[in-house]
């Protein structure tokens, strides 16, 4: 049976659409999960929370999404060792839920980046990198304004770090996960790296954790 | 219903890049003697109840701030 990847969406998610085709790229099923809801969907093995500007970035970016229904459900599947990975907006939601530890700030350019990066694999004991070794360098853009790890390296699992820390982010983090290792977040945008067209399919061995 | 203000301030030591930004422009239009500029925002609350400030306080802890990057000061102008 294929995995059931439940795609969360807020007022303001911008990225669902390419997250579901990602997803499905990888062979696996997507559903979507609205941000009301109370429960994940019926059959739910993973979780992505996809970029955008949810609830407007107001207060701060993810801050409110964080405290929507839905992420009572989603904490609840990551307590119970459930895969969960968010990106670039989902990535700040997660921080704000404290899933994952640490905050993201203004880009220390004060400006909107969205360029491709070059990231390197910082741990490779994660289901996000295990087609990947400690070392490797994986090319996948970004496009954010808030995007800048702010946290004390030391406490984090560290999963990604940018060879070029253009944003100002804390030790150069690009993406880390808890403890476990089964919740991810990563500023960079994996799902708009699954397809040659779009010069890059590193961003398939990221989400490729996304399949147990 | 009472008026509560809650300011809320990047950490000491958390960089500030709005602040340098408006600094830097500060100097372009002949400005001297700035030191640092930090930007934060102010929130202004009508609450009722018993305990205005304790609510305030609350509501900081669990969504206005992010303590860990933030802090946050709580006024009840008189």
């Amino acid at each position: 049976m294929s995995t059931t990847v439940a795609v969360l969406r807020f007022p303001g998610t911008l990225d669902h659409d390419s997250a579901v085709r990602a997803v499905e790229g990888l062979g696996a099923t997507a559903v979507e999960a609205w941000h009301a809801d109370a429960e994940l969907p019926a059959g739910t093995d993973a979780v992505l929370l996809p970029g955008g500007f949810s609830y407007g970035d107001h207060l701060r970016c993810g801050a409110i999404a964080s405290r929507a229904p839905v992420m009572a459900a989603v904490k609840r599947h990551a307590d119970a060792g459930g895969r969960v990975v968010g990106i670039c907006n989902g990535f700040q939601v997660l921080c704000e839920a404290g899933l994952l530890p640490g905050a993201l700030r203004r880009n220390a350019t004060l400006s909107f980046v969205c360029r491709q990066m070059e990231l390197e694999v910082a741990d490779d004991d994660t289901p996000w990198t295990s087609g990947l070794e400690t070392g490797a360098v994986i090319s996948i853009p970004i496009k954010n304004n808030e995007g800048a790890w702010y946290g004390d390296p030391d406490a984090a699992r560290v999963v990604l770090r940018y060879r070029d820390n253009l944003l100002g982010s804390t030790d150069a983090v690009a993406g880390v996960a808890n403890a476990a290792g089964n919740v991810m977040g990563l500023m960079p945008h994996p799902e708009e790296a699954c397809d040659a067209l779009l010069g890059s399919t590193d961003g398939q061995l990221v989400l490729a954790g996304l399949i147990a | 219903m009472t008026q509560v203000i809650v300011t809320v301030m990047p950490k000491q030591g958390v960089l500030d890049p709005q602040g340098q930004a408006v600094a830097g422009a500060l100097g372009q239009l002949g400005f001297e003697g700035v030191g640092e500029v930090r930007i934060g925002k102010r929130i202004e609350l009508a609450i009722a109840g018993d305990d205005p400030a304790g609510q305030a306080r609350a509501m900081c802890e669990q969504l206005l701030a992010n303590a860990l990057i933030e802090d946050y000061s709580i006024e009840v102008p008189g």
